[in-house]
Parts: structure tokens; C-alpha cells; sequence
């Protein structure tokens, strides 16, 4: 009895990405199959992982996550070195929380410079993120795009009412956007066409199509990467075939159960493991679905994700 | 599969002989395909008819019942590749792995666990629901004790593995009434398995050295009329086990391969010797196609996300983004409990009300519609705004339910105080910016 695997032939590719430049440069998107499936496509590039750091010291964020950083909490280039040198990052998620008018509201400028800073500093790609407040936002990512002028840094994001200004500035100095959409297919394709009319080109977008932990709708965050991913390769929508991003990290340790102790919550067991399968879990199911690059905060979650990642690409196995 | 009228006519005798209660065979056919009737009320029918029938009849992929009472489970007759295009039906079992070799006080441990190892959550208590009792040592007695200790002290669905087929047969003598899943039948003794199976109507676990192995040992079991079937496909590593799953998933979906149209198990302990990595690995196979995902690391916190990403995995997927715009009493609230107020969008919904009701603080929480919108999308967009929130909050009905006027808004749109406060009449308090601070804030609230 012979057995035929059961292939799809015939897809569509997902734009190459290029972010950072060498030697600290690593390149996204490529591949022209479903996640793991290279045994019906090729995947030139893996998926990877990229730490967040914060350029405020966090707040509650639980013991078991800020024993790994607490000696660099006051400086995010340290932060970020630490990320590399200590727990092997392949790329840095520097999130500019300090501009946040409704926090430190920091000068743009200011924080703009930190970007540039840390990218000095480490040996690998940097992906920026804004505070979130639309209108900060496209201040601050225009001066972000212009001190790293021709790097192919990529930041965001680039929403619906603020995609405009932030976009032509990564057209503008030569770098890669994200375009965020909540947890919608036609809307994220929307925003990439509107994106592209600037004159923005396909290989410099990276989607954010938003996600959310196990247990607060991992289900939707996980369909829209796969649909967004089949609609890319299998109906070959080129307003859809770009490398998808998810801000992992965020989302799963701001959950109660990733709050509370072993003592205040006995019945969930070890918080710590728990925070690791939690995080490295969520991060798992979103990779399967389609996501290129996704940012975690615990060392031991993006080790174990990192491992898995080899052996499903058919890497080394023990 | 569907199956046409005239496709079931050309297998029927045509003799319009109306034994079936039909005046042609042809009307027959039509209330066969409508699965109105049973083709036993044709007498005449062939015995190669009626295989073609039943082959044509039957789901893609088998459901395979295993247990009964309260811990029963389906799984198997799944219909799609990807959930969005149509629900998963079936979510994984969790097992529990138990096996003759372990300490007593380990196997005492693991069923003080069974006890306690449930979890509520969205109103459905989750927990695993088999144990996978497994043979390792060479000693039929031993594991039928272990078989007679584990049935007589939990009722959760049993997975019975020995490839001695005497030792299942003297174990089943305390579950026989339980519906287990046996095995493994392997090529060295399918035949005896396959008869056991048969005698009492028993789910088999068949294990294949490869993929063709795993065929000609699940068309043999077929062809004696076993219809519920579990894959071991024994991958060697990850690559191997993600792969047969997408394999075995599309070719009895897409290539109707019915010789694989079976739910399978998976053994996520056998590719990793980390704890940590084995629930990882898991949750890998959650939303890839398995069955049976047997556990190891059977603690809290692997169990606990594994479970709830099964629950999420498996929802409707024609669930909206949106919930309905109304007010969540969250914790038996009266009329001094706190205000609170966000947007429809569900994730925020979860978030929000997974934390109010962790706070223990009876709360109201009014959910505007802001379609489907988060906080600050919706800010932005103009449609979450003092004016429109004032509207909302008057004709929401909450005025009637509370006997004073203050309100709690997100902490993202503290801006909106001010104007809220003129538009509304209402006292306003700005609350956390993330969700998670809302325990703590709704603990230290005055009124």
C-alpha cells in the first residue's frame, strides 16, 4: 500500500521583508505554503521572535517576569543589550510607552533618539512600536522613520486615522511600516491598499492584525492570521501577502492569570510555569496560524518557542 | 458525504418490486438519499450494494464515542481544515498517562488530582476528561490490578493499552461496561484485537509503523465492520507528528482516503524530556487535528491553558466580534454597586468582565455599542464620546437600577471626564488603563 501526501501545490508567495541592515539585518515572509508546511513549499526565511522592551520601567508587571530585567528597568538600551547578549534575542521590540500623552508625554525628539541609540547598540534587527495614542503616534513615528533614516527599521503602527503621515514617512526615509486593523480581514486589507497608494512598496508592510491571549480570544487572533494567510497564498490576494506580526507579550501578561501567585491562586499551580506555557502557548498557536514575527517577554517561553520553531521546520532533533 | 438519489438507484435492484413500501425503486432512492429510510426495508438489496451505501454514506472523518456517563467524549467527525470555514466539532481529550511501571504513591497522586483538577470557566467546567493506562512492564497481573484500582476509583473514560491482548481481556472484566478505547493493535496482533473489538463493541487503537502500515491495519479492521477507530501514526519526532496530522487531516478530507478517516492520538511527552515543553508541544496538536493528546506533566498550570486554548479553538467561529449593547450585572449587583462602562468590542468585553468578576465587586457593567470597536479605535473614530456616552448611559435603563450616579470610564479615555460629566449629570471616575488593575481599583472604590 503507498501512501501519497496529500500536497497543495501552486500558491501564491508572501512578500520578503527586509528588516535592519547588515549585520544586524534578518529577513521575513518568502515562503509560499502554510506554516511548517515545507513539505510542500519553501520557507527561505524562519519565523522569529523579537523581545519587547519599554523605555519606562514597567508597572505590574509580576515577579516572576521582572526577576530577568529588574537591573535594567531604568535604561532600554541596557535593556535591550541584555535581551541580546544574555537570552540570545533575534530582534529587539523597543515600545516607545514614554511619549504616551497620557503618561510622561516625552518629547518626540527625545524618544526618537532612544530608537537609534539602542539600534547602534545591539547586533540585531529593531522593531519599533509607538505609545498607541493615535495622534502622538504620527508625530512621533515621522521622527522615528527619520533618524534611522535608509535602515530598513520597521515600526508602527500605522492605523486606519493615522496611516497617512506615518506611512509616508517610512516611504519618505526608505523603512518598513506596520499597518495595525482590529482583528478584521477587509480592514487590514484596506489599510494595505491604502498604504500601497502612498507609494509605499508590498516588501517594506508587516501586518498587526491584533491578538489576544489563551482564555480572551486567542480564537479570533487565530483566524485572522490564517485566513489572512490563505487568502494570501491560496487566492493569491496581493493586498493580504504580507508577513504578520502579533504583540504576544502584552497581551498574555496582563491577564489575571498571569497576575497572581501560587498563593493567591493555588488551583492554576506554579505561577511561573505557568506564565511561560501561557505566553510560549499563545505565541505557538498564532505561529501555526500564520505569524512571521511575534514579541514575547519571558527568556524561558521565547527558548522553548525558539526550539520548537527548529524542530517543526525540520531543524536538528534529538 | 452527499450522495445522490440516481447514485443509490443504480445500486438497487430496479425491480420495482414495492416490498420497501415504495411504488419504484427510484422513489426509494430518493428517500434514501433524503435519509428518510433505512436500506434495510429493502430486502433484496446486494451485499456490494450495500457496502457501497454504507462507504458512500459515511462522515470523512468517523466519530469514535469512547467512555460513558459523564465523562464520555466524541471526537472525530470533523468536516473542515481551517475552523473559520466551519466550527471544529470535537476538541482534543486530555489523558492522563498512567502506567504499571510508576510508584504507588505516583499513581495515588495522579488520582487526588482527578478529584481536584477542574476548572470553571465561561459557565463550563473544564478537565480531562480519560487516563491512558499503559503497560511497561511484562506482567499481565500486575496491570490488571492496576486496571481494577484506577476503574474502581474514578469514573473518568479509560484508555486501556497492553499489546497482550490477554491482559485486556482480564482488565476489561472491570470496565467492560465502560466502553474504553483498547489497543494497541499492531500487524502482530490486529486480528485478535480486531475480534475483541467486535465481541463487545469496544474503540480500537491502531498503531502503524508509517502511514502505509497504518492503512492496510485500519482497512483490515473496516472490512470486519469495525467503525471506531484511533490513529497512532508513531511519529519519531515533531516534524514527523505535525505532519501526519496535516497528512491524515487532508487525505480523509480532501482525497477521501477512508482508510484514514479517524481521529488520532497524539503523545506530545515522547518528543521532549522538558515538563514545559511537552504542554507547549501540546498545544501545538490543539489546534492541529488531535484526538487524544496524552499528558505526562499532568500539573495546573499545563493543564489549566491547554484545556481553555481547547475551549477557544473549538467556539463557533460565526461567533461576532461584537457582544449585545446592554447592562452585565457581573456578581449579583444592587443598587449602591459600582458603574462601569467600556465598548462592545469582545475581546475588551472578555477582558473587562473576566476582571470585575475576579475583583468580587458586585459591578454593573454597560457595554455600548461601538461597533465592535475597542476604547481607544472607538475614541478615535468619534464614536465613543462624552456626548454619545451620555445618551447611552440615560436610555441604558441603569438610572432605575442604581441609587446614585457615578460612573467608572476606562482609563484610556480619561479626557473624556470633563464632558462627560456636563453631558451626563453624572459624577465620573477614571479607572485603569488595562484591565488587569481593575481588581485592585474596584477593591479600594468609595462610592
Amino acid at each position: 500500500m503507498t501512501f501519497e501526501i496529500p500536497i497543495k501545490s501552486g500558491a501564491s508567495r508572501i512578500n520578503e521583508v527586509i528588516i535592519g541592515t547588515e549585520p544586524a539585518q534578518v529577513k521575513i515572509g518568502g515562503q509560499n505554503c502554510l506554516p511548517f508546511h515545507n513539505f510542500e513549499g519553501e520557507i527561505p526565511n524562519k519565523p522569529i521572535i523579537a523581545f519587547e522592551v519599554y523605555d519606562v520601567k514597567p508597572e505590574n508587571w509580576p515577579n516572576w517576569l521582572t526577576k530577568y530585567y529588574e537591573d535594567v528597568f531604568h535604561d532600554p538600551i541596557l535593556w535591550a543589550k541584555k535581551c541580546v547578549d544574555d537570552y540570545n534575542a533575534e530582534a529587539i521590540n523597543l515600545n516607545l510607552t514614554s511619549a504616551d500623552p497620557g503618561g510622561l508625554d516625552a518629547d518626540p525628539i527625545k524618544v526618537a533618539e532612544t530608537t537609534k541609540k539602542i539600534r547602534g547598540e545591539i547586533a540585531v534587527p529593531l522593531i519599533v512600536y509607538g505609545c498607541g495614542n493615535l495622534e502622538k503616534d504620527s508625530v512621533l513615528l515621522k521622527k522615528v522613520f527619520e533618524i534611522n533614516a535608509e535602515t530598513n527599521l520597521l515600526a508602527g503602527a500605522a492605523e486606519e486615522d493615522n496611516y497617512k503621515p506615518i506611512a509616508a514617512a517610512a516611504l519618505g526615509f526608505n523603512n518598513n511600516v506596520i499597518t495595525l486593523s482590529p482583528v478584521d480581514i477587509n480592514l487590514a486589507k484596506q489599510l494595505n491598499i491604502l498604504v500601497t497608494q502612498l507609494g509605499v512598496k508590498p516588501g517594506c508592510i508587516v501586518m498587526d492584525p491584533v491578538c489576544s491571549a489563551i482564555g480572551y480570544g486567542i480564537e479570533y487572533a487565530y483566524s485572522i492570521n490564517e485566513r489572512l494567510r490563505i487568502a494570501a497564498l491560496y487566492q493569491g490576494d496581493k493586498a493580504v501577502s504580507n508577513p504578520i506580526i502579533n504583540t504576544v507579550g502584552r497581551e498574555v501578561w496582563k491577564i489575571k492569570e498571569n497576575r497572581l501567585s501560587k498563593e493567591e491562586a493555588p488551583e492554576w499551580g506554579d505561577e511561573e510555569s505557568r506564565g511561560i506555557i501561557w505566553e510560549a502557548s499563545t505565541a505557538m498557536s498564532l505561529f501555526l496560524a500564520g505569524s512571521d514575527i511575534i514579541t514575547m517577554r519571558h527568556p524561558k517561553a521565547v527558548t522553548i518557542v525558539k526550539e520548537v520553531i527548529k524542530e517543526l521546520l525540520g531543524g536538528e532533533v534529538k | 458525504m452527499a450522495i445522490s438519489g440516481l447514485d443509490i438507484f443504480k445500486l438497487l435492484p430496479k425491480t420495482n418490486c414495492r416490498d420497501c413500501g415504495f411504488p419504484t425503486c427510484l422513489a426509494f432512492a430518493m428517500q434514501l438519499a433524503a435519509k428518510k429510510i433505512e436500506l434495510s426495508k429493502c430486502p433484496h438489496v446486494t451485499e456490494e450494494a450495500k457496502k457501497a451505501l454504507e462507504d458512500a454514506a459515511r462522515p470523512p472523518i468517523m466519530p469514535v464515542t469512547i467512555g460513558t456517563g459523564d465523562f464520555s467524549f466524541t471526537i472525530g467527525a470533523e468536516t473542515v481544515l481551517y475552523r473559520h470555514e466551519k466550527r471544529f466539532e470535537h476538541r482534543p481529550s486530555f489523558a492522563y498517562f498512567i502506567s504499571d511501571s510508576m510508584e504507588d504513591s505516583q499513581v495515588d497522586d495522579i488520582l487526588s488530582r482527578i478529584k481536584t483538577q477542574k476548572w470553571e470557566r465561561v459557565g463550563e467546567l473544564l478537565q480531562p476528561n480519560s487516563i491512558y493506562l499503559k503497560s511497561e512492564e511484562n506482567d499481565i497481573s500486575k496491570y490488571v490490578k492496576l486496571v481494577e484500582k484506577i476503574a474502581s476509583s474514578t469514573k473518568l473514560s479509560l484508555i486501556l493499552i497492553n499489546e497482550d491482548i490477554e491482559a485486556i481481556k482480564q482488565a476489561l472484566q472491570f470496565c467492560s461496561d465502560r466502553k474504553p478505547l483498547i489497543g494497541s493493535a499492531t500487524k502482530d496482533n490486529i486480528d485478535d484485537f480486531i475480534s475483541l473489538a467486535k465481541s463487545d463493541s469496544y474503540p480500537l487503537l491502531i498503531k502503524g509503523e508509517s502511514i502505509e502500515d497504518l492503512i492496510s491495519l485500519t482497512t483490515k479492521a473496516s472490512d470486519e465492520g469495525l467503525k471506531e477507530i484511533v490513529l497512532d501514526s508513531t511519529p519519531k519526532n515533531l516534524k514527523q507528528a505535525f505532519n501526519h496530522q496535516i497528512y491524515i487531516r487532508r487525505a480523509a478530507l480532501e482525497r477521501k482516503n477512508q482508510a484514514l478517516g479517524y481521529p488520532t492520538i497524539i503523545f506530545p511527552f515522547k518528543l521532549t524530556d522538558d515538563a514545559i515543553k511537552e504542554a507547549v508541544i501540546a498545544s501545538i496538536f490543539v489546534a492541529k487535528y488531535a484526538g487524544i493528546i496524552v499528558m505526562k506533566n499532568v500539573e495546573p498550570e499545563s493543564l489549566y491553558p491547554l484545556l481553555v486554548l481547547a475551549q477557544n479553538i473549538y467556539t463557533d467561529p460565526q461567533r461576532p466580534m461584537s457582544v449585545e449593547e446592554k447592562i452585565y450585572p457581573i456578581g449579583d449587583p444592587d443598587e449602591k454597586s459600582p458603574v462601569l462602562i467600556t465598548t462592545n468590542f469582545s475581546l475588551t468585553y472578555f477582558l473587562v468582565s473576566g476582571e470585575v468578576e475576579g475583583s468580587k465587586v458586585p459591578s454593573w457593567l454597560l457595554i455600548m455599542d461601538t461597533e465592535g470597536q475597542s476604547v481607544l479605535t472607538s475614541w478615535a473614530a468619534g464614536k465613543f464620546i462624552a456626548e454619545g456616552i451620555a445618551k447611552f448611559v440615560k436610555k441604558s435603563g441603569i438610572e432605575e437600577k442604581v441609587s446614585h450616579k457615578n460612573i467608572i470610564i476606562p482609563g484610556y479615555v480619561a479626557q473624556l471626564s470633563g464632558e462627560l460629566e456636563d453631558e451626563s449629570g453624572w459624577k465620573v471616575t477614571v479607572g485603569p488603563r488595562e484591565a488587569a488593575d481593575i481588581p485592585k481599583f474596584l477593591q479600594n472604590y468609595k462610592i
